[in-house]
């Protein structure tokens, strides 16, 4: 964080603390993370288990089975509690070890326009896996 | 203004090493390590979408030696996050915080990280037909 600079600051401490976030962000950034992990910790066995269950197979093969809902609505669950997942962490990381304001700052755009996109880019390729032939 | 010399909060190497320390740092790592791996899947789900080719070319790229490298230390960080990060579920409920719980709980994870991960791979290579 920045200092002050010499002047002494004409608002209140509690004027400058507002609008830095509040206790109850920092819940729900802890809740998401933990509600995203209990997701994960479900979803990722059976991620793995569906890949050595993959292997070997066609690629039209491979299509048809991913596309089946059954495995392509916990795949869907499993990749955006991925990424979100990897948001929340990757947000908490930055904040620990990056102090430079500006630099923080665009890591956390950079990683959240990231992760958004990557999210997408699976929930996009699931769709189209579904409803192309 | 003068600044005189201050303590500074005790930092990593005032510690003696214990493997609690290794564990939480490793569990960031390997956080930062899969949030990169992500990725991966975003490639090899849009590739199966795109084309027959497409999809060749990223099998090729997975089960070439390199490849294969790379699988091998992403399957292993996302097991050993897994495990850990049951660990910090456990502490979330509260419990766990013995330090006799803390050594039977962070050993039982590594220990459980390379049988699993050995196991992985061991039904990878026999299951699947894959070159």
């Amino acid at each position: 964080m920045s200092a002050q600079g010499t002047d002494k600051p004409m608002r209140t401490p509690l004027a400058q603390a507002r609008g830095l976030g509040s206790a109850k962000d920092g819940v729900h950034h802890w809740w998401m993370q933990r509600l995203t992990a209990i997701a994960l910790a479900l979803l990722t066995p059976w991620f793995l288990w569906l890949l050595i269950s993959l292997m070997g197979v066609s690629h039209p093969a491979l299509r048809h089975m991913l596309g089946d809902p059954r495995r392509a609505l916990p795949l869907l669950a499993f990749v955006i509690a991925l990424f979100y997942h990897a948001k929340l962490g990757l947000q908490v990381v930055i904040e620990d070890y990056v102090h430079t304001r500006w630099m923080e700052l665009t890591l956390q755009v950079i990683t959240t326009f990231a992760c958004a996109m990557g999210a997408l880019t699976c929930v996009f390729a699931i769709v189209r896996i579904m409803f192309s032939p | 203004m003068a600044t005189p010399e201050r303590p500074l909060s005790p930092f990593t190497d005032i510690y003696r090493w214990q493997i609690t320390m290794t564990l939480s740092i490793l569990h960031r790592i390997t956080g930062v390590v899969l949030a990169i791996g992500a990725f991966g899947i975003a490639w090899w789900l849009l590739a199966v979408s795109a084309s027959d080719m497409r999809y060749v070319e990223f099998t090729d790229l997975a089960t070439s030696l390199p490849g294969r490298i790379v699988l091998a230390g992403f399957s292993y960080c996302l097991i050993y996050h897994l495990l850990n990060g049951l660990r910090h579920l456990l502490w979330d409920s509260g419990r766990g915080f013995e330090i006799k719980q803390f050594y039977l709980t962070g050993w039982t994870v590594v220990v459980l990280s390379f049988v699993f991960t050995g196991v992985l791979w061991m039904l990878a290579l026999t299951h699947g037909g894959s070159p």
